[in-house]
C-alpha cells in the first residue's frame, strides 16, 4: 500500500476549494512518509480542469463518461471501488461536503476501509493513522486512531486546512483511465439543481452583521434585534436553526449550508458556534459575541466575549446607541 | 414498488403479527401501505453546559447532563409520521442505548410512531458509527420496510455515517441532507442540501434510506398527555445474543474508530471577556465600537 489519494470535487464545472486544501494537505503527509500523492477526478469533459491538480500530485487519475457529468454516489463508489482496489492508496482523502458525505461512508464498507469522518486534522504514526475530530458542537477535540484495514479513508472538513500550491510545482502526469460504467444508473438519478432564491437582501455585502442564533428563544424577540440592527446599520443574519423555525428567511442564514460572509463587524448574539457557522463568518475584521455559556465555541473564535443573556444586553447596548447619537447631534 | 417487494418472505418480525397487519390503501397509486423505520438516537443536550471530561480522559461525565431526542432525528421521525398521515402504513422507532433512551421512545411513540425497539448491551460500549449501523441492521434485515429515515447526524459525536452504512448492508439506496421527500410509485424525488444555498433534487428508487437534515418539516408539538399515553405501548428490548452479533463485531473491538483522548479546543483568536452588568458591558462594546469608527 502506498500514496496518498484525494478525490477532487467539482461542480457546474467548477473544482471546489476543499481540492486544494486536500490536496495541500495530502503533499504535508506525502513528503513526511516519503510516498506520492495522487488525484482522482471523474466527470465529463473535465480533463482539461485536471491540469491544475497536476501542481500538487505525482498522478492525476482522469476518468471521463457521461454519466459522471453531475455527482451521483453510486456512480462514483463504482467508478472508485474499482480505482481503489487497483491503487491501493494508504490513505483516501474525501470532503467532509454534501458529495462526500454521500459517497465516503458506503464506499469505505464496501472496501472495508477504516473511515473517520469530519476530521480536522490527522498524521501518521507509524504505520497508524491518528485523526483530530470534534463532538458536541464543537465543544470538545477528540484525538483518535484508526483500525487497521485496507489502507484508511478521511472525510476532511472544509476550511480545516489552507490551500497553498507547492512552491515547486509537482508537474504530474495525467492519466486516463477507462469508466467501468457500463449501465445507467438506476437507484439514484440526478434530476436538477435548485438555485438559491434571489432574496432582497444580500448581507455578503454588509460591513456591519448582527447574527442571532437559538438564545434568541422566541420569535417575540425579533424585533428587539433587528431595531438593534438599524441603529447600528447593521444587517441582520442568523444560523441555521433560526432559519429552521421559519423566523428569518434561508437569504439570511450564514454558514456553510448558507452565506460566507466577511464584514468589518460581526456581532453574534446567542450563537453557539457550531462549526458550520462558524466556517462562515470567522473571517469578519472583528467578531463580539454574547452568549450565556462561557464554554460556547463562539468565543474561541471572538475578540470580545460577553457570558451574559443576549436578551439583557441588547437593550442596554441600544439604549447606550442612542445616547451617544444624541451626544453627537447635540 | 411490487418488485422491491420481494424481501417481504421470510421475514421473523420481532414483533406479534397482530400489529402489523398489511393492508392495500386506497392510495392514489394502489400502492401497499407504507412502513417506515426511523433510527433515532437519545443524547445529551450540552449547548449551555459545561462539559466535564471523566478520569480516563475518552469520555464526558454524563451525571447532571439533560438528555433528549437528537435534533435531526427529531424531524426524521416527524417526517414518518406525516408520511404515515398521507399514505397510512407503520412507523417503527429504533435505538441503541440504555434504559435511559425509552424516554426518546416514548417521544417518538407520542408523536405517532406505532411501534418501538430498542437494542441494548453492555458490550455496545465504546461503538462508532460504523458498529451502531452493524447492529441497526442485525434487526432492520429482519423487518419490513419501504423506508428508512434517519438524522443527517447526531449532536454528539457527529459522524453523520450511520444511515449510509446502514443502507449499503442492506443494499438500497440512499439520500443524504434531505430537505423534501416527494414520493412516487417505487421512488422517491428528494431535495439534498448542498454547500452555498444550492440544491439538488435527486430520484431514488425504493425501499431506500434517507438522511434527513433539520429544516426539513417543522416537529408538531407533544403534549404531556400523548406521553402518557405513549408509556402503555411496548418498547421491545433485545440484546447481543438475540441480535446474532459476536461480541468482537460490536464496540470498541468491532470499531473503526478508537477515541483515545478529548480535550478543549485550543482558541482560534485570544478572546477579551468584558466584564460587568449588561449596562456596564453595553458602554464597554460601544467605546470599543467608536474606537474603530464602526459607529
Amino acid at each position: 500500500m502506498a500514496g496518498i489519494l484525494v478525490l477532487a470535487e467539482h461542480r457546474l464545472g467548477q473544482i471546489r476549494d476543499i481540492t486544494y486544501e486536500m490536496l495541500t494537505k495530502g503533499r504535508e503527509i506525502a513528503e513526511k512518509i516519503n510516498t506520492e500523492q495522487i488525484a482522482v477526478i471523474l466527470g465529463r469533459n473535465i480533463k482539461e480542469k485536471a491540469k491544475t491538480l497536476c501542481e500538487y500530485a505525482e498522478k492525476v487519475f482522469v476518468v471521463e463518461d457521461e454519466k459522471l457529468e453531475n455527482f451521483n454516489s453510486d456512480a462514483y463508489q463504482k467508478v472508485l471501488m474499482k480505482l481503489l482496489r487497483e491503487e491501493k492508496p494508504i490513505l483516501t482523502m474525501i470532503g467532509h461536503t454534501s458529495y462526500g458525505v454521500e459517497l465516503a461512508p458506503r464506499l469505505a464498507v464496501a472496501l472495508n476501509i477504516p473511515l473517520a469522518t469530519d476530521c480536522i486534522d490527522f498524521f501518521f504514526e507509524g504505520e497508524n493513522l491518528t485523526v483530530i475530530r470534534q463532538m458536541y458542537g464543537g465543544k470538545l477535540n477528540v484525538k483518535a486512531t484508526l483500525k487497521k484495514g485496507n489502507g484508511y479513508m478521511v472525510t476532511v472538513r472544509q476550511a480545516a486546512f489552507t490551500a497553498k500550491k507547492p512552491s515547486q510545482p509537482i508537474n504530474g502526469e495525467i492519466i486516463e483511465k477507462e469508466s467501468p460504467l457500463t449501465e445507467e444508473i438506476t437507484s439514484k438519478r440526478f434530476i436538477e439543481y435548485i438555485l438559491p432564491e434571489a432574496g432582497g437582501v444580500d448581507i455578503t455585502a454588509a460591513e456591519k452583521i448582527v447574527g442571532i442564533g437559538r438564545g434568541i428563544k422566541d420569535q417575540a424577540n425579533l424585533p428587539m434585534v433587528e431595531e438593534f440592527a438599524n441603529l447600528l446599520g447593521a444587517a441582520l443574519a442568523c444560523t441555521r436553526p433560526v432559519v429552521d423555525k421559519g423566523w428569518l428567511p434561508t437569504e439570511r442564514q450564514v454558514g456553510s449550508s448558507g452565506k460566507i460572509v466577511k464584514p468589518k463587524l460581526y456581532i453574534a448574539l446567542g450563537i453557539s458556534g457550531a462549526f458550520q457557522h462558524i466556517v462562515g463568518m470567522k473571517n469578519s475584521n472583528l467578531i463580539i459575541a454574547v452568549n450565556k455559556d462561557p464554554n460556547a465555541p463562539i468565543f474561541r473564535y471572538s475578540d470580545y466575549g460577553i457570558v451574559d443573556d443576549l436578551l439583557k444586553v441588547v437593550p442596554a447596548l441600544k439604549k447606550r446607541i442612542i445616547e451617544s447619537k444624541g451626544q453627537k447631534l447635540a | 414498488m411490487e418488485a422491491a417487494r420481494g424481501y417481504q418472505v421470510d421475514v421473523t418480525d420481532p414483533f406479534s403479527t397482530k400489529i402489523f397487519i398489511r393492508r392495500k390503501s386506497a392510495g392514489i397509486m394502489g400502492w401497499d401501505t407504507l412502513d417506515v423505520i426511523v433510527c433515532v438516537k437519545h443524547v445529551p443536550l450540552t449547548s449551555d453546559t459545561e462539559l466535564i471530561i471523566g478520569a480516563d480522559g475518552r469520555k464526558i461525565e454524563k451525571t447532571g447532563l439533560v438528555f433528549d431526542i437528537n435534533e435531526w432525528d427529531d424531524y426524521a421521525v416527524e417526517e414518518a409520521v406525516r408520511i404515515k398521515e398521507k399514505w397510512g402504513g407503520t412507523v417503527t422507532v429504533i435505538t441503541v442505548g440504555d434504559e435511559e433512551s425509552d424516554k426518546t421512545l416514548r417521544k417518538c411513540l407520542a408523536r405517532g410512531a406505532d411501534r418501538a425497539i430498542r437494542l441494548t448491551d453492555p458490550k455496545f460500549e465504546g461503538s462508532d458509527g460504523y458498529v451502531i449501523a452493524k447492529i441497526l441492521y442485525s434487526v432492520i434485515k429482519n423487518l419490513h420496510y419501504d423506508l428508512i429515515l434517519t438524522g443527517f447526524q447526531a449532536g454528539d459525536d457527529g459522524y453523520s455515517m450511520v444511515g449510509q452504512i446502514l443502507a449499503e448492508m442492506l443494499g438500497i439506496p440512499h439520500a443524504t441532507l434531505v430537505k423534501k421527500i416527494e414520493l412516487g410509485a417505487g421512488t422517491a424525488r428528494v431535495n439534498r442540501e448542498l454547500e452555498g444555498g444550492l440544491e439538488e433534487v435527486v430520484e431514488v428508487r425504493l425501499p431506500a434510506l434517507f438522511a434527513v437534515q433539520t429544516g426539513i418539516n417543522v416537529p408538531r408539538y407533544v403534549s404531556i398527555m400523548s406521553i402518557r399515553k405513549a408509556l402503555q405501548k411496548e418498547i421491545k428490548v433485545m440484546n447481543l445474543a438475540e441480535l446474532g452479533l459476536k461480541e468482537e463485531e460490536v464496540g470498541e473491538p468491532g470499531s473503526w474508530l478508537k477515541i483515545e483522548k478529548l480535550y478543549v479546543p485550543q482558541l482560534e483568536k485570544q478572546v477579551k471577556f468584558l466584564k460587568g452588568g449588561p449596562d456596564e458591558v453595553a458602554a464597554q462594546i460601544i467605546e470599543i465600537l467608536k474606537s474603530r469608527g464602526l459607529l
